[in-house]
């Protein structure tokens, strides 16, 4: 694969989530440094998919609890006001 | 990383003879994850609150039909991801999570946007206005694409939890949620190519 123009972009791109899950076997790794080492297109996609899924993680945290009203809501809802104390600390 | 994986012990037996306390207990435990999602996934705090008690009551009328194969949290959210697809019928016609369209092809969404973003400052792309560009991208998927992203990349579920609670295969999951991560990437791409070019003229 010594002339690996941009023939191997696209499969690269089928392999991209499980890459960035770090859930790709070594070689197909291999393969695809290779490849992003040459071709500057799809390093940046690499780069800015691993990056966009790192914002959407960061993002969760930190988790918001329910907010004590909707909280009231839904236990009268369930029929449940009888256990609406307040959630223990 | 989700909190109510501290695996709170619900009974399932107490649960089926009508324990009230023990369906409260079930409540508090699962009801702030099944909220953001439905959150995330609507967009706002009535539809969200409506998915939320309509999850529950659900819940509470189907427990016989719960068999304890997969997770309450698994079984809940397939629950919570069908309340939230009636309320988005509400307004359209037809929303289909589990049809096969003609672009479930990665292909089709090969990669148009190549603005070298990634390497911007930590507080630039996690600040106020950087959270909201993401959350509108996220809001811009289509529906189909974003039920899966929601639950694998935000509710962080396993590919095949996500599978399931979808009613998809795996590898529909997979495809899926790279057509979402790749819509993603695009939008934000365009969204900090704007940023960089300002800058540019700024200097
Ligand atoms: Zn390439």
């Amino acid at each position: 694969m010594t002339e690996s123009t941009h023939s191997n972009c696209k499969s690269l791109l089928g392999s991209l989530s499980d890459y960035v899950d770090g859930d790709l076997g070594a070689e197909l790794c291999r393969e695809i440094e290779k490849h992003i080492a040459e071709c500057e297109d799809c390093r940046i996609v690499v780069d800015t998919t691993r990056k966009t899924v790192d914002l959407v993680h960061a993002s969760n945290l930190p988790q918001t609890g329910l907010p004590d009203e909707v909280r009231d809501r839904l236990f009268k809802r369930l029929n449940l006001a009888d256990y609406l104390k307040p959630v223990s600390q | 990383m989700i909190e109510t994986i501290s695996k709170p012990d619900i009974s399932l037996e107490a649960l089926r003879a009508g324990d009230r306390a023990e369906f409260a207990r079930l409540v508090d435990s699962y009801s702030a994850p099944i909220y953001r999602l439905g959150l995330r996934m609507l967009g706002n705090e009535q539809d969200a609150e409506d998915v939320l008690q309509n999850t529950f009551l659900s819940a509470f009328t189907h427990l016989s039909n719960f068999e304890g194969r997969s997770s309450v949290l698994t079984w809940l959210y397939r629950i919570a991801v069908n309340e939230s697809l009636m309320v988005m019928r509400r307004g359209k016609p037809e929303v289909n999570i589990d049809d096969t369209d003609s672009s479930d092809e990665a292909e089709d969404f090969s990669p148009t946007q190549f603005v070298d973003w990634g390497a911007l400052p930590e507080d630039m792309l996690l600040s106020v206005e950087g959270k909201q560009a993401l959350d509108r991208a996220i809001q811009n998927l289509p529906e189909n694409l974003r039920m899966v992203f929601l639950l694998r990349d935000i509710q962080e579920l396993s590919i095949k939890d996500t599978a399931e609670t979808l009613g998809l295969t795996e590898s529909n999951v997979k495809v899926r949620l790279l057509r979402a991560r790749l819509s993603l990437r695009e939008q934000l791409s365009v969204y900090y190519g704007e940023r960089i070019n300002q800058e540019k003229i700024n200097d």
